[in-house]
């Protein structure tokens, strides 16, 4: 539909005010809101991760479209029963214990939410019980976890270990990313994946969620 | 010598190439023109926030051979351990852009301006790099006085965390430093608090100690490789900066 089309490209070009007018103009005209969602919104998104991958757009171009996402996503969001979103799946992030830098986990959140994923952000400095506690809560199918530092990086493996203690391994996918980590070490310490950067990690989370 | 060092917000302001590098746009390409508006604003947010100050002191090889051991986790060979013995000065530094700029950045991700908080955290990184640039010019000027100038010397830093040196270096290091006294904290993972902090050692001597090579094994989990660049424009740049600062300043 036109309509949805003209909302994905507002969207790519970050222009928040056409967003939200056309989202609003896609309800008065009964669209489908899950249609608004995934063809309008969504796609958008998709398109924007898609040409990031290529380089041909930079990390300002892909946070100016996900801002006008979101603009288009409040107007959205009461039009579903109990303000629940459609989602891909449940994901909780954090920074992990001892550590406070945020803005990659930030990234990968935007992202997530972009790619039409429910994301579940604990912030930073978060102790590994918590991730257990708040994926149980929350029926959550994968745990992303950020850490800038060495130092922090075995904080990953203890909620890991957690993961496995608390019986849902194979329920509960784990996820791993910082600039001191890598493949290796995510297989070292028996995380399900890793990623690179914020696309990357939709794009692997996307397959976590796939896998049974 | 212990010499706190105020500068200005916009003595540090950083160049337009540093920060969009930080943000993925690679040299020659023509930046995206939102992207500079952004720059624009973050870099006007970045001159009232920022706080910078520094803080140095000299400290002897025999010290500085004591903070450098930290808790014995250092890689088994490392450059600073072969450089800081050839050196004729050792300074311990720190420096901070202070906590405002960090609380605004958060502020803004809280509002969705994802973009300008992104935005403002790379001018903050790269911004901080000045800030130790700065320091580092403040040392250079103090050898100056110390030793006359010279133009086959130069002065290069080192931090932990970086380079075989253990980020848990940064303990013994603080515990000389004091750099609390500027308004840094260190924490149990030994992370500094503001954020965008960096402490480190400056070693001054001949230029030629300051050959690195880049094939240690962790060189090969380094992105960057900037060490090869920074001691190119210590040897062969006439004109760079370094050399200026401690020849003429």
């Amino acid at each position: 539909m036109d309509l949805l089309r003209r909302i994905s490209e507002a969207l790519q070009t970050g222009s928040i005010e056409k967003v939200a007018t056309l989202t609003k103009q896609a309800i008065e005209e009964k669209v489908v809101p899950r249609d608004i969602l995934d063809k309008g919104l969504i796609a958008g998104m998709s398109v924007i991760g898609d040409r990031y991958k290529k380089h041909e757009i930079f990390l300002p171009e892909v946070l100016l479209a996900a801002k006008a996402m979101y603009a288009g996503m409040d107007i959205l969001k009461p039009m579903f029963l109990k303000d629940e979103m459609p989602t891909l799946g449940r994901v909780v992030i954090g920074t992990v214990q001892g550590d406070i830098h945020d803005i990659g986990k930030n990234l990968v959140g935007i992202m997530l939410r972009g790619a039409g994923f429910r994301v579940i952000d604990l912030g930073k400095d978060v102790p590994p019980e918590r991730f257990i506690e708040v994926a149980k809560k929350e029926n959550a199918e994968v745990i992303g976890m950020s850490a800038l530092l060495t130092t922090t990086m075995p904080a990953m493996k203890k909620v890991i270990e957690l993961v496995k203690k608390e019986g849902l391994n194979g329920k509960v996918k784990t996820i791993i990313g910082g600039a001191p980590v890598s493949a290796e070490y995510a297989q070292h310490i028996g995380a399900d994946a890793y990623a690179y950067d914020s696309i990357n990690a939709v794009d692997c989370i996307r397959g976590l969620v796939q896998k049974p | 010598m212990r010499d706190v060092i105020k500068m200005r917000a916009s003595g540090i302001m950083p160049q337009q190439e540093d920060v969009l590098g930080l943000q993925g746009i690679p040299p020659d390409r023509k930046p995206p023109k939102n992207a500079v508006l952004l720059l624009q604003q973050a870099s006007d947010i970045f001159g009232t926030c920022a706080r910078p100050i520094g803080i140095v002191e000299d400290i002897s090889k025999d010290e500085f051979a004591e903070v450098y051991k930290g808790q014995s986790l250092n890689a088994k060979e490392t450059p600073v351990d072969e450089i800081f013995r050839k050196a004729e000065d050792l300074a311990l530094f720190a420096i901070t852009i202070g906590q405002i700029v960090h609380d605004k950045i958060n502020e803004l991700f809280e509002k969705k301006e994802l973009a300008l908080a992104s935005m403002l955290d790379s001018v903050a990184s790269a911004g901080a790099e000045k800030a130790a640039d700065l320091v580092e010019d403040h040392f250079s000027c103090w050898l100056v006085n110390k030793v006359g100038s010279s133009s086959t010397r130069a002065a290069m830093r080192y931090s932990p965390g970086y380079c075989g040196w253990h980020v848990s270096g940064q303990k013994k290091l603080f515990e000389f430093l004091r750099p609390e006294e500027i308004g840094i904290k260190l924490r149990d993972s030994f992370l500094m608090e503001p954020l965008k902090s960096i402490s480190g050692v400056l070693i001054a001597g001949k230029k030629e100690i300051h050959t690195i090579k880049d094939t240690y094994p962790f060189c090969a989990q380094c992105e960057t490789h900037s060490c090869q660049e920074r001691v190119r424009a210590l040897m062969y740049d006439s004109g760079c900066s370094r050399e200026e600062n401690w020849s003429k300043r």
